[in-house]
Formats: C-alpha cells, structure tokens, sequence
C-alpha cells in the first residue's frame, strides 16, 4: 500500500518538477534578454509566487478557482501548484545560471560570426546548464519532499496512504518512521543520480561542488 | 593599386553623455600593421568594438574591402574579422581543438574531419599541437591566448583586430603572444592592433596611432612618432609608457 503512495508521490514531483521546467525556462530567458515590459511581469510573476506558501497556493487553486468556474481534480490541483511554485525558483536557477556565464562568452561567440542565437545554443547553454545542475537538483528534493503537502486536497500519496494504514493498525510511530525513510531513501537516489550527471558532463578543471542535504 | 582592407569614416560613439568616441577615421592596407595606443578610457578598445559591431556605433561608416558592415550584416562581416580580447574568451566547456574549430563547423558549416585538420593546422601555427584535447582552465594564459589566435585565424579572416592581447598577461608570457602576432605581421595579414607594447609597435607597424579623449591626435609611421613625435601630448604619455615599462621588452 505504501508502495502505491510512494509512486503517487513520484509522480506529483515529476510531474510538478516538469511543468515548473515548462514555464521557468521561457521566464528566465525573459528576465536576462526581455524587454523592460516583459521582465517586469516576469519579475512579479516570480515574486509573487515565491511569496505564497504553497499550502496557500493549494487551498486557492483547489478551493479558490472553483469560485470563479475553474475547477480542477484534487490530483492535477496538486501539481499545478507545484509546477507554478517550482517555475518560479527554476526560473531564478535558470536566470542565475545563464548570468553567470560571463559576457565574454557571448562576445567571442559573436566574433567568430555566430548569429545571437547560435551563440546561446552552442556557447552559453552548455555552460548554463552546467551551471544549473546543483541548485536543480536541490530544487528537485524540495518539490519531492513538498509534494506531502497534497495530503491536505485528499490526494492519496505516500503520507495519506501512510494514515490510512495507521488508522486500522494504530502503529504511527512505526509508519510515519517508514514513510520519512521512503522520503530519505528517494532524496538520496535523486541526490546520486543528478551527482552522476554533474560528472558526467563536468568541465575539467571548472568541478562545482555537489550539494548535500 | 593596394587594396583597402578596412576604412572607418567619422566613427562617433556616446555612452549617456559621455563622448567615447568622437569622430574617427582611419584605413589599414592589406597586408599592413597598424598600432593604436594611448591613455586608457580614451575610446581604444570601444573603436575596435565598434568596427565589427560587438557595439553599436551612433554615427559613421565602417567598410571591409568595400562593403559596410550594418547591424544586419553583421554576423556575416565577422566570419572575415577576426578578434583577440584582451581576456581571452576562450569557450570554457570546449577543448583548445574546439574552440577553434567550433566555428568552422558551425559557422562555416565545414565537414568535421575538414574543421579538425585547418584546426590542427592552426593550433601548430602557434605551437599547440600537443595541448589540443586540454581545456582552457588547463592553459595558462599566454597559451589560451595563443588558442584565441588560432580560433580567429581558422576562419581565415581578411582582417585581424587586437584588443589590448597581452595586457592580461604575467610579464614572463607576454612574449609567447607577441612572437605569434610578429610572426603574423610578416605573413602579410592585415591587423589593427590596440597594445601598450612599443617594442612590438616598433618592429612591425607601419603606423602608429596616438588617440586621446576620443580622437586621433597624431599618426605616422614608428620612426617618426618614437623619435620625434609632433604633439606634446604624445611625447609626454611616450615618456610615461617608457618609464612603466622599461625602454623595449623585444627586439
């Protein structure tokens, strides 16, 4: 049963996780090469849902939309909220990460007859991405671990499926253990997997450090 | 008729109310070296920058061979331009045989195998060979200098642009670049150099121009400005260079 929670709770950090990367990566690309317009509303945009808690977030799309028609599953509800709270610290991983591949680079890459575009594509973004490994995947333990808070729209994942079992065994001790151990065993493999990519794609003598949580 | 390379026309560039640039014209023959040097903040380096348009200049003309170079044609013009910053600007997560020839296949749309060999010629020009697969976090600085020289090189450019190449250098690696661009000179490519390096103005410039505050204020050939230089102003930052730098680091 617990199994079934846990694939449930995989599926809401995927899923949260990849919309988020849907809207951050046109958001960021806005806040370093925009117009003042858009990077004005990409910055509130990022702002603003930085600010709410996603406890909030959740109660207003799953309980607040319906209001003025929109409703969603409790599910979709769930990773709609994730997704958008996620896009907007993504977008400032993405933003950092292409800022801090130096001008220079773009320089160069125009110099040598490289169309803006083709600069960032073969120049800039292998770098950024490099660059934005780390923080991603930080980002990644945190919708994982966030994606708990779906407990409170009913939605069946790994910690309501934990309750349900301790209200026939009344074990909580026992259970809740087992569940933060799921939570820690999927946080470490996440954590691996992405220090395995940053390895792989590593730029010798340019190693950034692994983040540990 | 000897062939003009690059001609810049009334060159004017503001940055807010600052004038960098007020007003600059110049040519450069095939085949000839000229040196730029003067004070820095004086609009050397915003000149350069300003002939392959990396900025934007307000007013006048900048040709190649005859053809100006706009905003819209400029990725084009500068495949036959080839610029040297003065930090390098080598691409991090490339190896030195991919700067150099990343250009070549992506730009020039070169087969890779045809890409690899100029690359490699290029890199032995300015004797790399051995340190094509290191990255440029591996080189120290005169080497990724030379890197930078090679990438420019491979596209095979009509014109060279130096800005300021050594300036970033240790003293003991400024001379590994300059052999390089000596070496250059006498090929018979066409370059416009900004330097601080006199010796390098005295051995192979044809010309040498003193700008200041945005303007040129002298030209003329090496012998002439060196020796007997027509402007005060001149003659006092030519003092200045000789006492920071010592008399020659070159012959």
């Amino acid at each position: 049963m617990l199994l079934k929670g846990t694939l449930v709770t995989v599926e809401l950090t995927i899923l949260g996780l990849g919309l988020g990367f849907l809207i951050a990566v046109p958001v960021s690309f806005a806040q370093v090469y925009g117009g003042r317009v858009a990077r004005l509303i990409c910055s509130l945009y990022e702002r603003t849902f930085r600010s709410i808690p996603l406890l909030v977030l959740l109660m207003l799309v799953f309980y607040g939309l319906p209001q003025i028609g929109i409703r969603f599953a409790p599910f979709v509800s769930c990773v709609l909220g994730l997704g958008i709270r996620s896009s907007a610290y993504q977008s400032q991983i993405f933003r950092g990460a292409i800022l801090s591949v130096g001008k220079g680079q773009t320089l160069a890459a125009l110099s040598i007859g490289m169309t803006p575009f083709e600069s960032f594509r073969y120049i800039v973004f292998p770098q950024a991405l490099r660059f934005s490994l780390a923080p991603w995947t930080n980002e990644f333990t945190i919708v994982l671990k966030d994606s708990s808070m779906a407990y409170a729209l009913g939605v069946v994942e790994l910690l309501r499926q934990g309750s349900y079992i301790i209200s026939t065994t009344y074990e909580p001790m026992v259970i809740f253990l087992t569940c933060a151990a799921i939570y820690l065993l999927m946080t470490l493999s996440a954590n691996k997997l992405m220090g395995y990519v940053e390895k792989k794609l590593q730029i010798p003598g340019f190693e950034t450090k692994e983040v540990s949580h | 008729m000897i062939q003009v390379v690059l001609k810049i026309e009334d060159l004017k560039k503001n940055y807010g109310k600052a004038e960098i640039l007020k007003g600059i014209s110049l040519e450069v023959k095939k085949g000839e070296t000229k040196v730029i040097i003067g004070p820095s903040g004086t609009g050397k380096s915003t000149l350069l920058a300003c002939v392959n348009r990396l900025v934007e200049p307000d007013h006048g003309r900048v040709l190649l061979e005859g053809e100006e170079i706009t905003s819209r044609n400029a990725h084009k013009m500068r495949q036959k331009i080839g610029y040297v910053f003065q930090d390098f600007n080598l691409f991090n997560h490339l190896t030195a045989l991919d700067n150099v020839r990343i250009g070549l296949i992506k730009v020039q749309k070169l087969s890779k195998e045809e890409a690899t060999q100029i690359a490699l010629e290029q890199l032995s020009k300015v004797g790399l060979s051995e340190k094509a697969s290191l990255y440029p976090s591996q080189l120290s600085g005169g080497q990724k200098q030379r890197v930078a020289i090679a990438r420019a090189l491979a596209m095979r450019p009509k014109l060279m642009l130096f800005d300021e190449p050594t300036s970033a250098l240790d003293p003991e690696l400024i001379g590994e670049v300059l052999s390089v661009m000596i070496d250059l000179a006498r090929s018979g490519m066409t370059m416009l150099v900004v330097t601080h390096e006199l010796g390098f103005a005295r051995t192979v410039a044809d010309e040498i121009i003193f700008m200041e505050n945005g303007l040129i204020v002298e030209q003329g050939p090496p012998a002439l400005i060196f020796s007997n230089p027509q402007k005060d102003r001149t003659r006092q930052f030519l003092r200045k260079l000789t006492e920071l730098y010592g008399e020659e680091r070159i012959k």
